[in-house]
């Protein structure tokens, strides 16, 4: 485990952040960090950053508590992110990686690295003002990863990026797991948790409410809920039928939910006397789902989960 | 280099190659040498060319007084205005016509200056100066008492009183305390304002940190307290590089100023200043070195290294305050109201120093150069009249202790302030983050 959580209180005055939060984060994988807003990720990630310090438990790295040097190990890209608007480009970068204990010499080889990968160099001498908000965002990643981190933490990471500059950043952190960063991706994007992370923790209230692999987490979620694609239509006592309709070519779509002790070969015993079978699939519940339901379960309303308050203390 | 060396730069290189900096810094002794030579040339300023001045005297009486010189040339003729002016319109050597016509100790206002041009006041000031000087020795004989001039100018009293201020060793000093009280006023001034401008570079900066929402990439890098530490000290460097600018420029630019000056001076002009305003040569040389006694009488180095600390200690008593506002608050107006509280003690500071420097000795100056949050401005004038070394000693004592403290506090706020978003805060709030 490279990094591990173990049952962190912060108490601010008068409002509990985190209540006995614990998580391990294996090496070179991608964590996911879910929960609304106000749930205590910003606090956790801050005390893992050092930054605020736990009023009881620890914060292990690579097995050992953290000190406050070891902040040289983490990248973090936090969702409030800025730039010096009339600092240039190139020296800020500089500024903020030497500020990571990067010497001088260091510093500008991995820029010239990173700024000749994403195409940047023209901006060097820029002032920080002169960029767009996409072009900022680049700018800030690259200040993030620039010293190598063993730990990466992103904190909504692909907000104020388009579509092409997402997909971009996406294989970049792709990329920097497999060469052996481990991750930390805090999002409100659950279709990205699903197409990036293995392991999540969903944090609500202060508390971890859900915690696992993210397959685990959608095959314990089912709703017994199947596709199935047949030559004709079908239908039986053995399970519900919600949707089925007929296509062009005359094949059958059908959405059905079975009873959870019904084995799925005896279900499928069954539908074999009826029609001939194209397709069978289990449809698992979404990230998205499962994080809804989780959250509306512990007592917060949708209306909180979706509110995108910026006061997260 | 450590991280808050590495700090300490940005902020120092970041803000002295601005372009307000690099202005002030050279502009403002500029303006210092403006003021203390410009009257001073401006009054050596002589206009040199030659200037013909035709008199009609209906008297006969002022022939003697009026008498030609380098650059005045007096001819006295007959005949009417009308006349002389027509004879003299095209005439390119001609000045003015200067008409007497009654007596001038019975009728002062019978003198009458006739010109096409505007006259200079030069002009009319000199030939106003000759002929008074004649009608007073004319009203003076009047009297018909014997020696009665003599009698006159030994009366005049011209008073000098010397202070001698009695060193520790035992030496006498010349001193000045019109030149203390300036000395005094200056320092303090300059204090004020350095406290005030600085103190608000602190802020804003703190404020632009946050509001840019860089501040959490930093402190992800260095402890809170070190960035805050590495403004306050960095922007205390850009203060004293702007003062050591000041002291600098001003001496080289007074050098130039006084070897420019003294090359272009006449002596003959000073001659006739002189002679003009009744003051002999020798009086004048008595006056410049008096000028350079009384400002060796002064311990420069001592108010110079004083000035220095009291600068740096009451600038980082206040500059820490500011970097508190600057982390709690989200805009510039929201700071208005807590930064009020801290400028009232410096502000305070000044009227305390303009009674101070009346009564340096009082127990009320005493206590106010004892109390931090003026004493910087407090003590700066009432340091030229010879402050007792213990009563300095206690008060950069308290000074030292005091910016520690608030230094303490201010981090304390800055810590939580500075992550904190959209959230009025309260003294209340502060008071809290400063117990936490």
């Amino acid at each position: 485990m490279l990094l591990e959580v173990e049952n962190v209180v912060k108490q601010y005055s008068g409002h509990l952040a985190l209540d006995g939060v614990s998580l391990s984060v294996p090496n070179e994988t991608i964590y996911g960090l879910l929960g609304p807003n106000g749930a205590g990720k910003t606090t956790l990630i801050r005390i893992i950053n050092c930054i605020t310090a736990p009023d009881s438990g620890e914060v292990r790295l690579n097995g050992k508590r953290i000190r406050p040097e070891d902040v040289r190990l983490i990248g973090y890209l936090p969702e409030e992110r800025g730039l010096y608007k009339k600092m240039k480009v190139g020296e800020q970068a500089l500024y903020l990686a030497r500020l990571k204990g990067m010497s001088k010499q260091d510093a500008l080889k991995a820029l010239k690295y990173w700024f000749e990968k994403f195409e940047i160099q023209a901006w060097w001498n820029k002032k920080v003002e002169e960029l767009s908000k996409g072009m900022a965002q680049k700018v800030q990643f690259i200040t993030t990863i620039l010293h190598n981190p063993e730990l990466l933490i992103f904190d909504e990471p692909f907000s104020g990026f388009d579509p092409v500059n997402t997909a971009l950043l996406k294989n970049e952190i792709l990329e920097l797991r497999d060469k052996g960063a481990t991750i930390i991706f805090s999002t409100h994007n659950m279709s990205s948790v699903e197409e990036l992370c293995e392991n999540i923790s969903l944090v609500n209230r202060s508390k971890i409410m859900l915690q696992g692999n993210v397959a685990d987490i959608r095959a314990s979620h089912t709703t017994h809920t199947f596709n199935i694609r047949s030559t004709s239509a079908i239908d039986t006592n053995l399970f519900e039928v919600i949707e089925q309709k007929e296509d062009k070519k005359g094949t059958f779509e059908s959405k059905i939910k079975k009873n959870p002790e019904l084995k799925n070969n005896d279900l499928l015993k069954e539908l074999m006397k009826q029609t001939e079978i194209i397709a069978f699939e289990e449809i698992l519940p979404s990230m998205n789902d499962i994080f809804i339901e989780t959250v509306r379960a512990t007592g917060a309303s949708v209306d909180e989960i979706e509110a995108n308050s910026t006061s997260e203390d | 280099m450590s991280k808050i060396g590495l700090i300490i730069k940005k902020e120092y290189t970041t803000r002295v190659v601005k372009k307000s900096f690099i202005l002030m810094t050279f502009l403002t002794p500029l303006l210092f040498v403006g003021i203390i030579i410009l009257p001073t040339w401006i009054a050596n300023l002589q206009d040199s060319t030659k200037k013909h001045v035709i008199v009609v005297d209906r008297t006969n009486m002022y022939h003697e007084v009026l008498k030609s010189n380098d650059i005045y040339t007096f001819d006295f003729v007959n005949g009417s205005v009308e006349q002389i002016r027509e004879t003299n319109t095209n005439n390119k050597d001609f000045t003015a016509l200067l008409v007497i016509s009654d007596d001038l100790s019975r009728n002062p206002k019978a003198a009458t200056l006739y010109s096409e041009k505007q006259l200079n006041v030069e002009l009319k000031s000199y030939i106003s100066s000759l002929l008074s000087k004649q009608v007073e020795e004319q009203k003076l004989a009047a009297y018909n008492i014997p020696d009665l001039k003599e009698m006159i100018q030994d009366s005049k009293a011209d008073l000098e009183i010397s202070t001698i201020k009695w060193g520790t060793d035992g030496e006498e000093k010349e001193a000045s305390a019109e030149m203390a009280l300036i000395i005094g006023m200056v320092a303090a001034m300059l204090i004020y304002m350095f406290i005030i401008m600085y103190g608000t570079q602190v802020m804003n900066g703190v404020m632009q940190e946050k509001a840019n929402r860089i501040v959490e990439v930093i402190v992800s890098s260095v402890r809170p307290f070190e960035l805050m530490m590495g403004k306050i000290i960095g922007i205390a460097l850009v203060g004293l590089t702007q003062f050591l600018m000041w002291v600098v420029l001003t001496f080289i630019l007074l050098t130039i100023g006084s070897l420019f000056m003294n090359g272009s001076l006449d002596m003959s002009a000073i001659n006739d200043l002189s002679a003009m305003q009744g003051i002999s040569i020798s009086e004048v040389e008595n006056m410049t070195t008096d000028f350079y006694k009384m400002i060796s009488s002064f311990n420069w180095l001592q108010i110079g290294i004083l000035f220095v600390i009291y600068f740096l200690g009451g600038y980082l008593l206040y500059a820490s305050l500011f970097a508190a506002i600057g982390s709690s608050v989200d805009n510039e107006t929201d700071a208005n109201q807590f930064t009020l509280p801290i400028t009232l003690p410096i502000i305070l500071s000044i009227f305390v120093a303009l009674y101070s420097v009346r009564s340096p000795e009082s127990s009320f100056a005493f206590w106010f150069s004892i109390i931090p949050f003026t004493s910087p401005v407090v003590m700066m004038v009432r340091l030229p009249f010879d402050v007792p070394t213990w009563e300095i000693i206690l008060s950069i004592a308290v000074l030292i202790l005091s910016f520690m403290g608030t230094t303490w506090v201010a981090g304390k706020i800055y810590r939580t302030g500075i992550l904190m978003y959209g959230k009025k805060v309260t003294w209340k709030e502060m008071w809290k983050w400063i117990k936490y």
